[in-house]
């Protein structure tokens, strides 16, 4: 994957089938994501969330138990999530020992939000790396620039 | 930083061309857009429209100097940038903390329940 955002991951305490629920019942959903979460995990069905006044679409993309959950989501624009306008969260559990889950999240798209379709194309066509750690090699680069 | 502003902001950075330019920029000081094609394996053209959009996105600013235009790095904006990059991850990774204590409580439950069977 080369256009990847934000990649996180967490070390639970509990049988990947527990951690599965966590993050796929919407009743759960609610505590840790959204306010209020209306959604059907399935892959391609729509659902709502809802964060305090607002609210948007998502959209369910792979659902593969207990290993691997994504779905799209454009808060607060509105508009229907797809490639393109939205970002993607992908959860992926791996198993460490009987009771024990590795949780990884990656959330992509931020920064393709506002492209015109011509340049997402050469943007997926050309793109080498990830960009989030250039962001801090830069700023990085730029203070000692700065102060010296 | 509004939504858009954000837009404006990620797809500047995402580019790996215009990354290059911020890479010159950065390492360089003040250049104008001759230099900065003299150093990159793209056309003038491209150059222009790639400092366009980096200036639209805050991230550069221009200045005259004689006859020439000088292109700098608005550090600030940067900054700025790098942090928001973190302030997501950090979202995240409260996000992440949640499920682990909701996880682990529903786990520690379904034990009990069946120690009492």
């Amino acid at each position: 994957m080369t256009d990847l955002v934000i990649d996180r991951d967490v070390l639970i305490e509990a049988p990947a089938e527990v951690v599965w629920r966590t993050i796929t019942e919407p009743d759960q959903m609610s505590q840790w994501f959204a306010d209020r979460v209306e959604l059907v995990v399935e892959p391609g069905a729509h659902g709502y969330m809802e964060f305090g006044d607002q609210g948007g679409p998502v959209v369910v993309e792979i659902v593969d138990p207990p290993t691997r959950f994504s779905f799209r989501w454009n808060h607060p624009r509105g508009e229907e999530p797809a490639a393109g306008n939205s970002m993607l969260v992908e959860f992926t559990l791996t198993p460490e020992g009987d009771e024990r889950t590795r949780l990884r999240v990656v959330e992509s798209g931020h920064e393709r939000l506002a492209w015109p379709d011509a340049e997402k194309q050469r943007y997926a066509d050309e793109h080498r790396g990830g960009w989030g750690e250039y962001l801090d090699r830069l700023a990085t680069l730029l203070a000692k620039r700065r102060s010296g | 930083m509004t939504a858009q502003a954000d837009d404006e902001l990620w797809s500047a950075i995402a580019d790996p061309s215009r990354r290059r330019v911020l890479d010159l920029l950065v390492s360089n000081g003040a250049v104008s857009a001759s230099w900065l094609a003299g150093h990159v394996p793209f056309t003038r053209q491209a150059v222009s429209k790639h400092l366009v959009v980096l200036e639209q996105a805050g991230l550069i600013s221009r200045r005259k100097q004689g006859r020439e235009v000088l292109y700098q790095v608005e550090a600030d904006r940067l900054d700025q940038a790098a942090r928001a990059m973190a302030d997501l991850a950090a979202q995240w990774d409260r996000r992440l903390a949640t499920i682990k204590r909701l996880a682990e409580a529903a786990h520690a439950e379904n034990k009990s329940r069946k120690q009492e069977r």
